[in-house]
């Protein structure tokens, strides 16, 4: 059982994610600032690493695979999730086609 | 010990986690659909600043007010604060009253120095003239970075409370789940700062 007392160990779990939370903090940084490349494509790379940070937020830090029974916490964020990319996509989509038309 | 001996009598969940014994498995389950709604809360945020960021109004644009140094420190302090949470829950599943103690005050630390780092952010903003009523960009800004920031507060009071039942009770099923509970909120919290950084911040220095 995980929960017995052990003092060995190393928390590597953690290191890792550390570690790779501030290696993709400083690509993003040095996308944006440090290379010349166009607009949407820095923003769109921006992006990937930020999902790839949720990532190591979820899965090394928040035991998100932990459970008892079915995921249904990971049924309910996938819906947040897609209520959230709804919201945001659909506000951009229908304000650009707003201003094309105005 | 004792409270190992306890929790196998637990009839669920004695392949997880001290903090998943008894009903903690169903609060611990409810704690993700409360993060599931407030990714949905956070969204309609972003979506107004995503689509206010241009009005401006003649006033200041994310390119001339953002400093780079500034929101770069507040992404370190915050993504370090929650490597040492989740430290903090890896020291309490190795029955470490200590180093969770350790772990969680310097939670606490780094989250008042991101917090006083955001202050100062908007107090400079507010003193050249780009307050939350200048224009649509700066209302939509503050409202989202604010609604953060006051995660944040809350969280390191919440935080702090448990920080003083862990003290006074030590790790049992029911601090242990409290503790796993804050920390969830807490990593939660980076990930909302991550889009901020992205969404935000980055990209409003580039357009």
């Amino acid at each position: 059982m995980s929960s017995q007392p052990s003092h060995e160990g190393f928390p590597w779990k953690h290191v890792i994610g550390f570690v790779l939370s501030i290696l993709l903090t400083v690509m993003a940084l040095w996308l944006v600032f440090s290379l010349q490349l166009p607009v949407s494509t820095e923003i769109v790379s921006i992006l990937v690493l930020a999902v790839f940070q949720v990532l190591i937020q979820l899965l090394l830090f928040m035991h998100l695979t932990e459970r008892d029974g079915p995921a249904y916490h990971v049924i309910s964020l996938i819906f947040g999730a897609f209520i959230a990319f709804t919201i945001v996509g659909g506000s951009i989509w229908i304000m650009a086609f707003r201003s094309m038309v105005s | 010990m004792a409270v190992n001996m306890e929790s196998l009598h637990e009839p669920i969940s004695s392949s997880l986690p001290l903090e998943y014994q008894g009903d903690g498995n169903l609060k611990i389950f409810g704690f993700w659909v409360f993060l599931a709604a407030e990714v949905v809360l956070f969204s309609t945020l972003f979506a107004v600043y995503l689509v206010f960021h241009g009005n401006v109004a003649g006033g200041p644009t994310s390119q001339q007010l953002f400093d780079i140094r500034g929101f770069t420190i507040e992404t370190f302090l915050l993504l370090t604060s929650s490597f040492t949470m989740g430290l903090g829950t890896y020291e309490m599943r190795r029955q470490n009253t200590k180093g969770v103690l350790a772990w969680v005050l310097i939670t606490v630390l780094l989250g008042l120095g991101f917090l006083g780092m955001e202050i100062s952010e908007f107090a400079h903003y507010v003193s050249i003239g780009a307050n939350i009523s200048r224009s649509a960009f700066l209302s939509a800004f503050f409202v989202l970075v604010g609604t953060h920031g006051s995660h944040v507060t809350l969280g390191i009071l919440w935080i702090l409370s448990i920080l003083v039942q862990v003290m006074r009770k030590g790790i049992t099923p029911k601090t242990a789940r409290k503790l796993f509970v804050v920390g969830l909120y807490w990593h939660f919290l980076d990930v909302v700062w991550v889009f901020i950084f992205t969404v935000v911040y980055l990209t409003g220095k580039v357009m």
